[in-house]
């Protein structure tokens, strides 16, 4: 069976003044109908680019490389360039949730107005069809009174309502796809957790295909079926949630899991992986994380070894040198 | 008060409140009738969402937020300050002993002074060193325990990473030997590594210069590893209190237990254990009466849910204080 999503070998650069950065390099991955996709890692580390680059939301002075594929629903999305065909994947079979939810609600327009016009756009219904399919999807995703929140503006909800209205903004579209970048990160781990177990219901209702951006394991550890770890505009690692977090072979997601308090083991010191994360401007040449990798192996250090995932267990992929490393130390 | 450093007494900060110039003034409720006491070297933890009134209580400890009843006393080795009875020459002094860690590495340095200057500058607001050289000195002394180096004091924070910059903020902080710290959600913006290198820094920073800290964050995890004794706070109130670990490991009140039972497992086998609470916090200004958390309480009693029951904290085990209605 295809993939409902599959990225091939995508590379994305940007062009500054500075020069060109490296965001992205050689990333495949793919998403099931129904699957939970986890991206995790550190600030700066390429998971919005990766997102954005499914709708081709980066903005102008970003390239593409020519032998990268994004495949949604068997089409080419990279090749998309028409108003027509770039409609088709923003806010129709794609839909995005951000991690500030007042960037994605225009500041002087009503909530329901906004949902309207969305549906409008990408449905082939009337207006009044369309405000009771968003009445009914502000009141799925638990929002009360949602008659009256549909004539509000997104200042006047709170946080943890703002994000429902958004996630119900999102879903309306019945995309097949959902991206949703940090959408729990803003909130408190009580609507968190009802955020969380709303979007689990919907993605099982709908049978949609989700890409979930969060710098928290935990969080990957809840919502994802499949997890890719991210450094450097790397992955270099990905596999099953539970393969991933239980049994990690790369010293970076290794490094991860021990500097993250965790609340069942106080015992266990933080520890910080060392040094700092290299300026994308001088993105180290082979590993990309042998600047900070605590362990010894010349090969990789000197920058020789090129970074390719190999299979290590079913599903489970690691950047060859991340295994030589784990052998050693 | 012996092995105290702060005593807070009933504590109660109320803000005005009108929505516009014809409406009625009204008050916000934002931090009501608080007792703490933090011991000398403690890492006391203050837990609770947005809202709570974290920040307002740590304000007023600092000085910084009237208080509206109540007292906090600042026991120093040779005298107590009380805060809310202070002359400008007391003010100075406790501003030198009692110093605030901002949230934002980003926002709160100068993008046009050196980190040099950067630290330096409570040094000459509060005429601290009477000389240049005696202040290069405070400053390379206090950047070198927070990891800087003197090549670092001649950039400007822009150059920095923000793991940098939250230590360029704590040794501006540190610089007039302060005995007491307030850290504001100190690690919030920064990344899980980066966090553990701060938090193990603060922890190392304590014991070098005998430190008490008043730690302010809505992370439960992170609380639980560096606190020694942690409150929970919720609408303005501390509803459960006691020493970190009795804590974490048998919690009494509803909430706390909801709050540690939302911290989402690094463990994928195990899947939504949350209790889910109903709905959102209240608004400060209309707080149910009674219990404040019997909105969302999952399991009120009978006498909570008409809102009869006084808020009060009574000790269940030695240190560990739980609101007086869900320990019985
Ligand atoms: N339009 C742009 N022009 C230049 N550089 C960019 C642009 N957008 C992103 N970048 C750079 O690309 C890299 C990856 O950024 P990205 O936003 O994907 O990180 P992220 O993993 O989402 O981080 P965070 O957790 O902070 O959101 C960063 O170094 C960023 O500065
Ligand atoms: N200067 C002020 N004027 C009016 N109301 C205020 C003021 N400062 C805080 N409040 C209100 O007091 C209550 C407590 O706020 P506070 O900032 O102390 O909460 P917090 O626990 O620190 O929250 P967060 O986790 O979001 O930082 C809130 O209802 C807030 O809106
Ligand atoms: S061992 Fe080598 S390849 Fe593996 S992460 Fe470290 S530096 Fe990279
Ligand atoms: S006092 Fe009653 S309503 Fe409040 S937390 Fe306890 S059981 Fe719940
Ligand atoms: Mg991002
Ligand atoms: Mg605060």
């Amino acid at each position: 069976m295809s993939h409902l999503l599959e990225v091939k070998n995508l590379d994305v650069k940007f062009d500054t003044d500075e020069g060109r950065i490296t965001a992205v390099e050689n990333i495949s991955l793919s998403v099931d109908q129904g699957e939970v996709l986890g991206i995790v890692g550190e600030s700066g580390s390429g998971k919005s680019v990766t997102a954005k680059s499914i709708m081709k939301l980066n903005p102008g002075n970003t390239s593409y490389n020519e032998d990268a594929e994004i495949i949604l629903d068997n089409e080419n999305v990279l090749q998309f360039s028409s108003k027509q065909d770039l409609k088709k994947i923003r806010g129709g079979k794609v839909s995005m949730i951000f991690q500030e939810p007042m960037a994605s609600f225009a500041p002087a327009i009503k909530i329901g107005a906004q949902m309207v016009e969305q549906l409008l756009i990408h449905k082939n219904i009337n207006k009044e069809e369309a405000k009771s399919i968003s009445i009914n999807m502000l009141k799925r995703v638990g929002i009360a009174d949602a008659e009256k929140r549909f004539n509000q503006y997104a200042f006047e909800l709170s946080g943890g309502m703002r994000q429902r209205a958004m996630i119900a903004m999102a879903l309306s579209t019945m995309p097949k796809l959902l991206l949703a970048d940090e959408p729990t990160t803003a909130l408190d781990v009580t609507i968190q957790a009802q955020v969380i177990n709303l979007i689990k219901d919907i993605i099982k209702e709908y049978q949609m295909g989700v890409i979930f951006i969060t710098h928290d394991l935990g969080v990957i550890a809840q919502v994802a079926d499949h997890v890719a770890v991210m450094y450097l505009g790397s992955v270099v690692e990905k596999g099953p949630v539970n393969e991933i977090l239980k049994n990690p072979k790369h010293p970076y997601t290794k490094g991860l899991l021990q500097a993250l308090p965790d609340i069942n083991n106080l015992d266990a010191p933080l520890s910080p992986i060392p040094g700092n994360i290299p300026s994308p401007l001088d993105r180290p040449t082979g590993c990309v994380f042998r600047t900070r990798c605590p362990h010894h192996n010349p090969e990789g250090k000197d920058g020789k070894i090129e970074m390719k995932l190999i299979e290590v267990e079913p599903g489970h992929w690691v950047d060859q040198c991340g295994i030589k490393c784990g052998q050693n130390g | 008060m012996g092995d105290n450093l702060i005593s807070v007494n009933n504590v109660s900060v109320n803000f005005d409140y009108q929505e516009n110039f014809i409406s009625k003034k009204q008050k916000i409720h934002a931090v009501n009738n608080i007792n703490i006491k933090i011991k000398k070297g403690s890492f006391f933890g203050l837990v609770g969402e947005s809202g709570s009134g974290k920040t307002t209580l740590g304000r007023a400890i600092l000085g910084a937020n009237k208080i509206s009843s109540g007292n906090v006393i600042f026991h120093d080795e040779e005298r107590d300050y009380d805060l809310t009875d202070m002359n400008k020459q007391d003010l100075k002094e406790y501003r030198k002993k009692a110093q605030l860690i901002f949230q934002d590495p980003y926002a709160a340095l100068s993008p046009r002074m050196t980190v040099r200057d950067i630290i330096a500058e409570p040094l000459e607001v509060m005429r601290i060193t009477n000389s240049r050289q005696e202040t290069d000195e405070r400053v390379r002394d206090i950047a070198a325990k927070c990891r800087l180096n003197i090549e670092h004091l001649r950039r400007f924070p822009h150059a920095f990473s923000g793991g940098q910059r939250q230590r360029i903020s704590i040794a501006r902080a540190l610089v007039s030997n302060p005995k007491f710290i307030v850290a504001d959600e100190s690690v919030a913006a920064l990344d899980v590594s980066i966090q553990a290198d701060i938090l193990n820094l603060l922890k190392q920073l304590q014991t070098e210069l005998s430190l008490t800290y008043l730690f302010i964050s809505h992370d439960l995890s992170v609380v639980a590893h560096v606190c020694d004794v942690v409150a929970v706070m919720y609408l303005g109130h501390i509803v459960e209190m006691g020493p970190s670990r009795e804590l974490f490991k048998n919690p009494k009140h509803s909430y706390t237990k909801a709050l540690l039972s939302s911290i989402p497992s690094i463990d994928p086998e195990k899947r939504s254990e949350a209790i889910e609470l109903k709905g959102e916090i209240p608004s400060a200004l209309n707080p149910p009466p009674g219990c404040v958390f019997r909105t969302r309480c999952p399991n009120p009693g009978v006498d909570c849910k008409g809102g009869e029951i006084k808020m009060g904290l009574i000790e269940v085990e030695p240190g560990h204080w739980v609101d007086q209605c869900c320990a019985i």
